[in-house]
């Protein structure tokens, strides 16, 4: 991994009132590179998520972006300089059609000053996009409202939000939870795809079989600090991180 | 299936069918007046009025979720921009209420841009209690008029100028507001309605869209407001009493919320009715609450939700 990281999280802390949510961690996410963070249960990941992408104000620490520093900066800037995420908790805009849920970061600054302007026609824009993460055109699913779609199609839908603003990194908040063996097959080739294409994406995940499939570097939380990082093989063996998933063994 | 957006233009019968309800309704409402005596012309100037601050609320409520009760502030700020200027530079109405309807939604919304951040009933209070405030702070300082007020402003010519102009505004803000909810910028709004992280996320400033849909349906009470000074020649506190934000509830209830024409339709059933009770005093408000609370029981979808649905079920099944 040559050169400047695109994204850099320094020794970042994060308390609510008596509890300290993110001590001290520090990673860095290199271009085209997909980062796994697992953890277990209120070890802190989605409140890492808020504050690198601006949800949450850090205490201390400093989140830069290509170089610029983002921290303390609102979701939409950072949105806009090209770091966006999807949310743990499904909630697409369920009254507007699905291709309608796309109009709104179609209609970013972002957008609008990579297409030049204009966007032609907007709707075309957003059912390609649909096309592009697994909606099937013919079954007009494009069509139907976001609010009646299974969550196959709503985890989908949430990861076209964020390619429609043609992002350079993308911070998964457990996008298999809640699918089945084969929705996370077929959702692994488009991730692998899209980093392809040099989207950048940090997998907050709990289904580590499936997360291993897809990268070979790990960060693990604990209790808000970061105790291990490296490959799956690694971390794996980490006694550390034993410990945290399965508990330390009773001295006899 | 029927035919969904451009196709219809393919048939006289689709277009029929489409173009009939509106027609209706704006033919009616263009023609009412020359039914109604001087009494009722009056009363149907007021109904217009409540009209345009439904349409403002069901809007923000219903496409943007902010519930907004600054209906009196609206209509107050209008109203005492318009009669000031009137007053004391002597302009004629028809430059005054332009000037107050945009001035007075600026002043408006700036005043709002604080609570913006709040949501649900927390807006609620304080677009309520900013009118309050006004008239306080107008009391207070004894500027304006005091609590006597500002009479003889000047008047509209004629009762036709009265009756078309508050009448041209509700139609042309009915079908405006009813293209801009489908319009890039009222997608965005409902996208924060339902999900405004997701919104900020997709690198759009909430607060930039919330700021310019409350300075629309300010622009619609301003404007009311302004018409309601000239419309009797005078401004007072009355301008801030709580019935403009309280009335256009209770129209978008009956009609039926997030239609937004059924709003328009509520607002000129409930205010004649309103003045056809005077004779009971203030038994009226609580004809009205029940009036209210049995549309919430047994009809909470209201009367145009109601009549939609039963009228898209004429529907003629064809081959598609």
């Amino acid at each position: 991994m040559a050169g400047e990281p695109l994204l850099q999280v320094t020794r970042l802390s994060k308390s609510f009132g008596g509890v300290q949510a993110i001590m001290n961690v520090s990673f860095e996410l290199a271009k085209g590179e997909i980062l796994g963070v697992i953890g277990p249960n209120g070890s802190g990941k989605t409140t890492l998520v808020n504050l690198i992408t601006g949800f949450v104000k850090p205490d201390t620490g400093m989140i830069s972006f290509k170089g610029k520093d983002i921290t303390g900066l609102p979701p939409h800037k950072i949105a806009n300089m090209g770091l966006t995420r999807t949310f743990q908790v499904m909630r697409p805009y369920h009254s507007l059609s699905a291709y309608k849920n796309l109009i709104v970061p179609l209609n970013s600054p972002r957008v609008r000053k990579t297409a030049g302007g204009t966007l032609g026609d907007i709707d075309a824009v957003a059912i390609d996009i649909l096309e592009e993460v697994g909606f099937e055109r013919d079954a007009r699913v494009p069509y139907k409202t976001a609010g009646s779609l299974p969550l196959g199609y709503l985890k989908r839908l949430e990861l076209g939000r964020c390619i429609a603003l043609r992002p350079e990194v993308i911070i998964c908040d457990e996008v298999f939870s809640g699918l089945s063996m084969s929705e996370i097959s077929s959702l692994i080739p488009l991730l692998e795809k899209l980093r392809m294409e040099g989207i950048s994406m940090m997998m907050i995940e709990h289904r580590l079989r499936e997360l291993f499939r897809l990268t070979n570097r790990l960060v693990v939380l604990t209790f808000g600090q970061k105790i291990a990082e490296g490959t799956p093989e690694e971390v794996m063996s980490n006694q550390q991180v034993r410990d945290a998933y399965l508990g330390t063994e009773m001295k006899k | 299936m029927r035919t969904e957006g451009l196709y219809a233009l393919s048939s006289w019968a689709e277009m029929g069918y489409l173009l009939a309800p509106r027609a209706t309704l704006v033919l009616v409402l263009l023609l009412l007046p020359f039914v109604l005596d001087l009494y009722w012309q009056r009363v149907f100037c007021s109904a217009g009025i409540y009209a345009l601050l439904a349409i403002g609320f069901d809007f923000l409520a219903e496409y943007v979720g902010l519930v907004c009760l600054g209906g009196a502030l609206f209509i107050g700020t209008g109203g005492y921009i318009a009669g000031l200027l009137n007053e004391y530079f002597h302009w004629s109405p028809f430059i005054t209420i332009p000037i107050a309807t945009v001035l007075g939604a600026g002043i408006s919304t700036l005043v709002l841009l604080p609570c913006l951040r709040l949501r649900g009933i927390y807006f609620a209070i304080v677009s309520f209690m900013l009118p309050l405030f006004a008239g306080f702070i107008i009391i207070a300082l004894n500027v304006f008029g005091g609590t006597e007020g500002i009479s003889a402003l000047d008047t509209f010519p004629n009762a036709w100028v009265e009756l078309y102009l508050i009448l041209g505004a509700v139609i042309v803000s009915l079908f405006a507001l009813r293209r801009l909810v489908n319009e890039d910028m009222g997608i965005i709004l409902r996208g924060i309605m339902d999900n405004d992280q997701a919104v900020r996320a997709s690198g759009i400033s909430i607060t930039a869209y919330k700021t310019r849909a409350v300075f629309i349906a300010a622009l619609l009470g301003c404007f009311g407001g302004a018409y309601l000074s000239h419309l009797y020649g005078w401004l007072g506190l009355s301008l801030f009493a709580m019935d403009f934000s309280i009335l256009p509830i209770a129209a978008c209830v009956m009609g039926g919320m997030g239609t937004l024409v059924g709003p328009v339709l509520g607002a000129f059933i409930l205010t004649p009715m309103s003045e056809a009770l005077r004779g009971f005093g203030q038994l009226r408000v609580v004809l009205y609450c029940l009036i209210l609370i049995g549309f919430m029981v047994y009809k909470p979808e209201g009367i145009m939700n109601y009549l939609q649905r039963k009228y898209h079920q004429f529907e003629v099944w064809e081959e598609v």
